[in-house]
This record gives C-alpha cells, sequence and structure tokens, in this order.
C-alpha cells in the first residue's frame, strides 16, 4: 500500500475526530473531521488534485499552506489550499483543471470583511512568533494578536518529534511537539489572542493613514458547519513577522510529478496527521532535515532505500546522521537524483554518482525501486509580506536567500521587525531567542515596558544567543549575519534600547 | 577527533573512536557510558544531567563531551536525556559475555529475555543478542534503553537492535 494511516508509532497518539463522509467529484468518501483534507484525500489513495492545462499532474508538496501543489474547488471555491482546511461532514471537494473560473454563488462562501485594530500584531505562530507575543505581553503589551494560517499554534514545532539540542532553559532534550505544547499553554494562560486559518496576505502602507501597518488578512471562520472565508483588515501600531521559511525545489526530469514532495511536508503528514505518503523511499539531501526525516520515516514504517547527497560530506549534524545510519539506511555522498521515473506519480528514480564539478558520471546510473521522493535541498525565508513592509532585503545564501536588513533589536523599520526562520534559517532554539528580543524591543518601542525591563530582557537573550552561536556552526551563521545587521540601530527606527 | 571521513558516511568506525573508550579493566568492574559525539553542536543536557560530575565540556555548550570513567557510575540518566542518541553504556561480564546498552525508539519495543538481532554503527547485522533489561524513562512519550547481552568481543560495535520475531 503506497497511502497509508499509521496506527502504531512508536512516540505519537493520533487523536482522531468523528468520521465523516465528504464528496470528490460526485464520488462518496469518508476521513476524520477536523483533518485535512488532503490527509483525507491520500488515505482514499487519491492523489492527484489538480492538473495544470497541459494535463500535468499535481499533488500535495508542502502540506503547510505554501506551495499551490494541494488546490482543489471544495464547496464551489476554487484555489482552496486542501492542505490547510480541515475535513467538515458533506464537504463537496472537485478536482480542479487548468485555470479555474470564479465561484458561482460568491455569496454563500463568504463573510463580510471586518476591520479590527490591536497595538501589536504578531503574524506567523511558530516558535520566533509565539515568544515573541509572550515576551511583549508580559512586557506590558495587553493586545497582542497572532495570526497564523495553520490550524494550531507551534509552527514547525508540531511535527518535530525528535528530541532537540541546545540547554535546559530553552527546552534542550525536549521533542518539538512538546515545545509546541507548552507554548501554546503559556499563550493560552496569558489570555493573547490568537486568529488561526488566518493568512496576511498583504500589507498596506500609504493607503491607510490610521495606522502604522494595515494587514489583510483572508480567515476561514465556521458558520454553521462550513467554512466561510473572510476579510480582515487589521490596522497595527507594531507588527512582527515570524512567518518562518519554505522548502525549497530542485531541477530534475519529472520532478513535478506526484509523490516528490518536501522532507517537511512528509513529516507534516505523517506526524501531524497520521498519514504514511509512501512505503519506499529516497531522501534527497542529507542536511539536518533530510537524515531526521528520513529516521521519522522509518518510525511510521516507510523503508528508507537511501539518502543522496550530492556535496562530498553530511551536512547534517553527526548525531542525527548516524542515528539514520545504524538503521542500514545508507547515505552517498557525492550523489545526485537524475529523474523522477513515473506517469502521474512516483514509480521509482534514477541516481548517479557526481564528479568534482557536480556533473553525474556516466555509468554510475542506478533505478531505485521508491513511490516516494523527499526532497530536502534547504529551505528558504518567506519575505514576501516584510518586503511589502518596506524591509531592504539582501541575499545571503548562507542564510537561505533572501532575508530583510535590521538592526540587533530585529527592527527592519519603525515599529516593524523580524524574527526567527524568516530572518535567516537556523534552529528553533534561536528562533525563540530571536522572537524574546522582537517582543522585547516592540514593548519598549511602543512605550509599554517599565523603565529598564526591555533593555535587560534584552541583554540576556543576546548573552544566550552569543553563546549559543560560539561553535563552528554558530560562527558561520554569526559572520552570515553582519550582512545584514545593521550597527549602530538607526535612529529612524528606534535608535538604542539602553538602560 | 578527526571526523571528516564520519561526515562523508554518517557513522564512526570503531578504530575511529576507540582511543577514547574506557579500559577492559574499567569495563569489567561494571557499566560506564560511552559517548559518540564527535563534532562542536551546542547542546549540552548530559553535563547537566549528570548527578557526579562525570561529564566535562571543554569551551561551553559547544565543546565535546567527554567522561570520566573513574567519576561515572553507568546510572543511565546521560544516556536517557541524550538528544542526540550518541550515548551508549556497557561492561564486560565475563570472558565471553558483555552488556550494551543501547537507546531504542521504534516498534515492536522487544520484551525481556527475547533474541534480537545485533546491528552496528552502519547497520549491519553482527550477530545476535539477548535483551536484560528495558528502561522506559517516565514520560509521556516512548524512548527505551535497552541493555542487551552481546557476546564479548561485540561491546564496542553493537549500536542498535532490530526484533525478529
Ligand atoms: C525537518 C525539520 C527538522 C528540524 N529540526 C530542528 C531541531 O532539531 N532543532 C531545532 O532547534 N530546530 C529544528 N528545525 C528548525 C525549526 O523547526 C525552525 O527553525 C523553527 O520552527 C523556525 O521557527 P519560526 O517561528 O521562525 O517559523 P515556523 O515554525 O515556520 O513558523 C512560521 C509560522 O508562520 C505561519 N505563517 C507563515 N506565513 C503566514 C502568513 N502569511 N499569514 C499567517 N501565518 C503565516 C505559518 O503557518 C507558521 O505557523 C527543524 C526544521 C525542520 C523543517
Amino acid at each position: 500500500m503506497r497511502y497509508g494511516r499509521i496506527e502504531e508509532h512508536p512516540i505519537l497518539k493520533f487523536e482522531r475526530g468523528r468520521k465523516v463522509r465528504f464528496t470528490l467529484d460526485g464520488r462518496e468518501l469518508w476521513g476524520y473531521e477536523g483533518e485535512p483534507i488532503a490527509i483525507a484525500l491520500l488515505a482514499n489513495g487519491h492523489d492527484v488534485f489538480f492538473r495544470m492545462e497541459d494535463g500535468r499532474p499535481r499533488g500535495p508538496f508542502c502540506m503547510i499552506g505554501k506551495c499551490s501543489s494541494c488546490l482543489m474547488v471544495v464547496d464551489g471555491v476554487p484555489n482552496t489550499r486542501t492542505c490547510v482546511t480541515p475535513l467538515r461532514e458533506g464537504m463537496d471537494v472537485r478536482t480542479q483543471h487548468g485555470e479555474p473560473g470564479l465561484p458561482e454563488r460568491v455569496s454563500d462562501s463568504f463573510v463580510p470583511p471586518m476591520e479590527i485594530r490591536r497595538s501589536l500584531v504578531v503574524v506567523g505562530g511558530g516558535p520566533a512568533g509565539l515568544t515573541a507575543a509572550i515576551q511583549a505581553h508580559d512586557l506590558g503589551v495587553e493586545d497582542v494578536l497572532i495570526v497564523d494560517e495553520g490550524m494550531r499554534l507551534g509552527g514547525q514545532l508540531l511535527k518535530q518529534t525528535h528530541r532537540f539540542f541546545g540547554n535546559k532553559k530553552y527546552y534542550a532534550g525536549k521533542r518539538g511537539i512538546e515545545i509546541a505544547r507548552i507554548l501554546e499553554r503559556e499563550v493560552e494562560e496569558r489570555g493573547i489572542e490568537k486568529m488561526l486559518m488566518g493568512t496576511v496576505i498583504g500589507v498596506f502602507r500609504e493607503s491607510e493613514p490610521r495606522a502604522r501597518y494595515t494587514l489583510g488578512a483572508v480567515v476561514k471562520r465556521e458558520v454553521n458547519g462550513v467554512y466561510k472565508t473572510g476579510f480582515v483588515r487589521i490596522l497595527a501600531d507594531a507588527v512582527i513577522f515570524a512567518t518562518g521559511a519554505a522548502e525549497k525545489y530542485l531541477p530534475f526530469e519529472n520532478n513535478d510529478l506526484v509523490g516528490v514532495m518536501g522532507a517537511g511536508g512528509i513529516q507534516t503528514a505523517m506526524n501531524v496527521w497520521g498519514l504514511r505518503p509512501g512505503s519506499r523511499a529516497l531522501v534527497v539531501g542529507a542536511g539536518n532535515v533530510g537524515v531526521i526525516v528520513a529516521y521519522q520515516m522509518l518510525q511510521a514504517g516507510i523503508k528508507v532505500e537511501a539518502i543522496v547527497e550530492i556535496m562530498p560530506r553530511i551536512g547534517a549534524y553527526f548525531v542525527h546522521a548516524a542515528k539514520v545510519a545504524r538503521r542500514g539506511v545508507p547515505i552517498l555522498t557525492r550523489h545526485t537524483i537524475l529523474r523522477a521515473i513515473g506517469e502521474d506519480r512516483v514509480e521509482g528514480a534514477t541516481i548517479a554518482r557526481v564528479d568534482d564539478r557536480w556533473n553525474p558520471i556516466p555509468g554510475t546510473e542506478r533505478d531505485l525501486d521508491v513511490d516516494l521522493i523527499a526532497l530536502s535541498v534547504g529551505l528558504k525565508p518567506s519575505v514576501e509580506l516584510v518586503q511589502q513592509a518596506g524591509a531592504r532585503l539582501r541575499y545571503v545564501g548562507r542564510l537561505g536567500g533572501f532575508i530583510a536588513v535590521r538592526d540587533r533589536y530585529h527592527r527592519f523599520a519603525p515599529f516593524g521587525y523580524v524574527a526567527g526562520d524568516l530572518s535567516g534559517i537556523e534552529e528553533a532554539t534561536t528562533a525563540m531567542m530571536e522572537g524574546k528580543i522582537a517582543g522585547a524591543a516592540a514593548a519598549h518601542d511602543l512605550g509599554r515596558a517599565p523603565p529598564r525591563e526591555a533593555s535587560r530582557v534584552i541583554r540576556e537573550v543576546e548573552e544566550d544567543l552569543k553563546t549559543f552561536r560560539s561553535g563552528p556552526i554558530g560562527r558561520r551563521i554569526e559572520e552570515a549575519l553582519r550582512a545584514v545587521v545593521v550597527e549602530p540601530p538607526p535612529e529612524e527606527w528606534g535608535g538604542e534600547i539602553g538602560d | 577527533m578527526e571526523i571528516e571521513k564520519a561526515m562523508e558516511r554518517g557513522y564512526l568506525l570503531t578504530e575511529e573512536i576507540e582511543d577514547t573508550f574506557p579500559s577492559e579493566e574499567r569495563l569489567r568492574r561494571g557499566m560506564v557510558a560511552i559517548i559518540e559525539c564527535p563534532q562542536e553542536i551546542p547542546c549540552n543536557p548530559c553535563v547537566e544531567s549528570c548527578p557526579f560530575g562525570a561529564i566535562t565540556m571543554e569551551g561551553g555548550i559547544n565543546g565535546i563531551p567527554v567522561v570520566d570513567y573513574d567519576r561515572c557510575t553507568g546510572c543511565t540518566l546521560c544516556a536517557q536525556v541524550c538528544p542526540g542518541h550518541a550515548i551508549f553504556l556497557a561492561r564486560i561480564l565475563d570472558d565471553s559475555r558483555a552488556v550494551v546498552v543501547v537507546p531504542h525508539e521504534f516498534l515492536p519495543v522487544p520484551e525481556r529475555g527475547e533474541e534480537v538481532k545485533l546491528l552496528d554503527r552502519a547497520g549491519r547485522d553482527v550477530g545476535r543478542g539477548r535483551v536484560l533489561w528495558l528502561l522506559k524513562p517516565e514520560r509521556e512519550v516512548h524512548y527505551y534503553l535497552v541493555a542487551l547481552e552481546v557476546p564479548r568481543e561485540l561491546w564496542k560495535e553493537v549500536r542498535a537492535l532490530e526484533v525478529i520475531r
């Protein structure tokens, strides 16, 4: 079986909702209430979600709403991201072909627009956004709003079942899923407001004189058992962007077949929703994400045929690689994928050795019998919104691509902040530290923090960051950050936060 | 320690680390921790977990953990907290038998007394061993430490197990 629900898992227990019926192109299927439509479809063995105009198939890739491979017509609304839309009884799901038209009866699917105003809006509820919101709230900003397009708070932590490095203060030894729960609880205990299934789609500056930042968000809301979409205009005095990152793609023949997935997407399917998106996998890329996801695939009962890595050495932490190696998974350095084999979906993959200039060596090609190809070739910061918000971007390869130019307080503009993977791909631990700095800086700039408190928090976290980044890996990050951190903090952004 | 070669394949060879191992004399005295964590990464729960101060790290959180085998009592606390699953324990029982404790996070979970397949650092089948005891930490999440009785000469090699039913 290519796809299957995971019933037994060494770490996870899946709490599924009640069984509900829905239709796919008129055919009746069932799934669990509240799980993403995409998961229910895969569990029913249905994996071609839409076809491009030329007939090429598309199936899920990222599973967190960032790519556009899972768009379908749901209850009459085209281009619905089925990976972030929860299943409900009686949903009408239809395969999309080429460019869809507008919905026939708009009024049924939408709720009227509304407007709200908050002192601080945090866009993104991953480790960076959550710690930022908590810190700002603790320093006196009472009306903080967290907007996240996911179905739960936690961002990428929600799928990290492995235990994290670091030190105790930042939850070392705990699993990502546990850290997500702790942060979620802290948000709840403080009564911090959250808007889930809310995607911020734009930042409008000039058009709105009543606030420093105006954000446009599209929010799904349940009205009498059906999801309706509404537009919310959010006026904010300050905004912290913590939108994380998206998985990178890789060019190779047939790379768009169904079954070529982002490693993070596979992780979401397996670890959050208990669905096995394949039975035999090839992992492309031996960085931390690749080897960790390979290990988690083994735990989920997926056979991992190999991990190929084009570089001469493994990029992941040694101990993560050693965990999969001792389960007998070959990690093939100086190897790459040449093509995916199959018509609509992956039925195999061809790999080959590369020479010193990364060219495949003829005669070394080998076909692997796999039905799932996991791409883990890096993450790129999701900078679209900060760019609209006026940030200046600079390309820094080591940090994942374009990132915002900022000061040491994580300000990219007056009352605008970035934190986490968005301000350079690193780790959840540093994302939490950066979130604290941004949250404290925002509380200070908004004039809410008690005297000296913001600077005390910031200095302490800066020390933690320095210690954390003092190893060889962290030092390279520190060096790369020099290209985007402006010193001293510009006066027009708020200047120094001193005692 | 030279780890460049290990970074090409994903695992260490015994000869690349055995000079850091405890002596056979120490192994005969009782259980002792063996840490296979040769890279400078920001992580230190093992140091913090040791009640005997037996694990030290030079240069702060990014240092490489070193075990003082005279102080180590083989209590397993460090192996329980290591996020990298990089801590094993071993002892030599007699001329033919040794014990190796390995982390196990897969299903099925073996039972006491069960015979299992022994895997080395590269996942190669190196023989059979018997489960002496299992330790399930008191957390909601499962993460087992499994003590395996193995042929004496294999204490340097066995680093994982596979259930064969
Ligand atoms: C496979 C894998 C393994 C990892 N392992 C480790 C590890 O062992 N240790 C470690 O420290 N780190 C690890 N990381 C890294 C860690 O998960 C990330 O660095 C961390 O989650 C980044 O936090 P963040 O808050 O910046 O972003 P995210 O966690 O990505 O959160 C961003 C949030 O923003 C939301 N969002 C994005 N755009 C919008 C929008 N327009 N509107 C509304 N909401 C939006 C998203 O839904 C998401 O919830 C791993 C990552 C991966 C993928």
